[in-house]
């Protein structure tokens, strides 16, 4: 049983707290050692039909991602670690999943990848795995500005049937005990990841909607401007902290 | 005894109605008794003595989550022509179901050590019973505390 | 999604006792679940893993429901001489995987 000291402040502050622990600090060492062996990490099965779908060639322009983006080893590294970024085609953040559709329609001329589904966890993993050990990197400017606000806003706010908020758990109550399981510091620097309790990897949204659901609130829907500017609050405040992708978790 | 089913499919509703909020029913298998437990282990081993020692199951004491628990069966023996371990089963006393893996080994193995992971269901004991190449069988056992449960817990949704 | 992790020590010398792992991802359905609306899920698993080395089995597992799902098996067998150790798995719904590996044994 962790007797961790509670978190000084409940509302993020904008200097990152030396307190910042990953989730994979909370867990028992053998899903921690799930997670360092790679021959034995199931997300690694999401990453290994990753790349046969990043070589793969698709759509009506019948192109594979290798055709512009050449070894993903190389040419992804450090990109899962900056999404969510500006899209000025949008003019607002999109997230990782969000940027590989983009492609996929304009690039590949093939239709989008439905949420959640296989071959878009596949190349989601296999993106996010080429920023392994590299420091979480997301850019605020005055364009990014308003979205993170937005992100931390809806951090703040009281949600749902049991009126909570993400930062009265996840600041002001890190470490301590809930139903049984420790609550972390929630730093997305794992996703997409392998959950125990889905027996999937699955992605960030999805964990988010668990939470929502768990705190009786309505989950927004995937890829809603909701989530993604929580998405971007959440990995800007998990900033400097390294990406582990693909995660094991409880 | 003769089983007149060889798996018990009831499935018992745990509370009420279905809830119109959306929330998840914990739909509740019957589950394996020690009992059953004893009737698997001896459709393996059949009337043949079980003497406790040789194998050794590794598992962790204290589980936060059932779905995928490590576990390693090793026995101690020089996995000779002449002296090896043909099998070693692996059961549970609460899973719905007590069966939960049958290694075959045998001289080429070198080594008697597998490692899997598996679903436990609640806290319970979970038993390794192995065969030698004399015919003989040997068992282990393990005591586990299961914080979240697999197969009853959780829902199906995304 | 059938993709399989082996891992396999491309050489060893002779007499040699090598751990091969194993990853496979399949859901293990185990049977017991039911959907948010009660309906059940059928059961739908691999119930076996067969390893030969050259053609001769060297190692075989049984599985139930309560193998976790992207079933994880670590083994050992004795390096003898060179050549392909195969890997097949087989289960409910007319599954069948084959994977192999080459060995060099010096």
């Amino acid at each position: 049983m962790l007797l961790i000291a509670l978190a000084a402040s409940a509302v993020a502050s904008e200097t990152p707290s030396p307190d910042r622990r990953s989730g994979y600090e909370f867990m028992s060492p053998q899903t921690r050692a799930m997670q360092d062996d790679d021959t034995a990490n199931p997300g690694l099965l999401w990453v290994l039909e990753g790349a046969a779908l990043w070589g793969r060639k698709t759509g009506a322009a019948g192109r594979a991602c290798a055709d512009c983006h050449g070894d993903a080893r190389g040419s992804m590294q450090g990109v899962a670690a900056r999404h969510p970024a500006f899209d000025p085609a949008r003019g607002r953040p999109v997230d990782l999943e969000q940027r590989i559709n983009r492609c996929r329609v304009e690039r590949q001329q093939a239709p989008p990848l439905a949420w959640e589904s296989r071959e878009l966890l596949a190349l989601t993993a296999y993106v996010a795995r080429q920023s392994r050990g590299l420091p979480i990197d997301i850019a605020i400017d005055a364009r990014t500005r308003p979205f993170l606000d937005a992100g931390r806003a809806t951090w703040e706010r009281r949600q749902g049937q049991l009126n909570l908020s993400c930062t009265q758990c996840h600041d002001a109550n890190w470490g301590r005990q809930l139903a049984g399981n420790v609550i972390p510091q929630a730093h997305p620097t794992g996703y997409p990841l392998y959950r125990l309790e889905w027996q999937s990897l699955g992605s960030l949204q999805r964990r988010l909607r668990n939470c929502l659901v768990g705190m009786r609130a309505e989950p927004y829907e995937f890829g809603s401007p909701d989530f993604v500017d929580l998405e971007l609050f959440l990995m800007w405040r998990a900033r400097g902290m390294s990406m582990e992708a693909p995660a094991v978790r409880p | 005894m003769q089983r007149l089913t060889s798996r018990r499919q009831f499935l018992r509703v745990a509370g009420g109605a279905v809830a119109g909020l959306g929330t998840v029913m914990a739909i509740r298998p019957a589950r394996a008794t020690p009992a059953e437990m004893q009737d698997a282990i001896r459709k393996v081993v059949g009337s043949a003595r079980i003497t406790p020692g040789k194998v050794t199951l590794e598992l962790p004491p204290l589980i936060e989550n059932g779905n995928a628990v490590p576990l390693t069966v090793s026995v101690d023996s020089p996995m000779t022509d002449a002296d090896h371990v043909k099998t070693v089963h692996v059961f549970t006393e609460k899973n719905p179901q007590p069966n939960v893996v049958g290694f075959h080994l045998g001289p080429r193995a070198g080594r008697a050590r597998v490692a899997t992971r598996v679903r436990l269901a609640d806290s319970q004991t979970v038993v390794a019973i192995c065969q030698l190449s004399d015919g003989t069988f040997w068992s282990a056992s393990a005591d586990v505390v299961v914080t979240l449960a697999a197969c009853l817990e959780g829902g199906v949704g995304i | 999604m059938a993709s399989a992790l082996i891992n396999v020590p491309p050489r060893a010398r002779r007499g040699e006792i090598i751990e091969i792992k194993t990853l496979i991802s399949h859901a293990m359905e185990t049977g017991y679940r039911r959907t948010q609306l009660g309906a059940p899920i059928p059961r739908d698993i691999i119930r076996l893993f067969v390893c030969t080395y050259n053609g001769t089995e060297i190692f075989r597992a049984e599985l139930h429901p309560a193998i976790a799902a992207n079933p994880f098996i670590v083994f050992s067998t004795v390096a003898t001489e060179s050549g392909t150790i195969q890997f097949q798995w087989t289960g409910d719904n007319g599954f069948s995987v084959t994977e192999s590996a080459s060995i060099t044994v010096d």
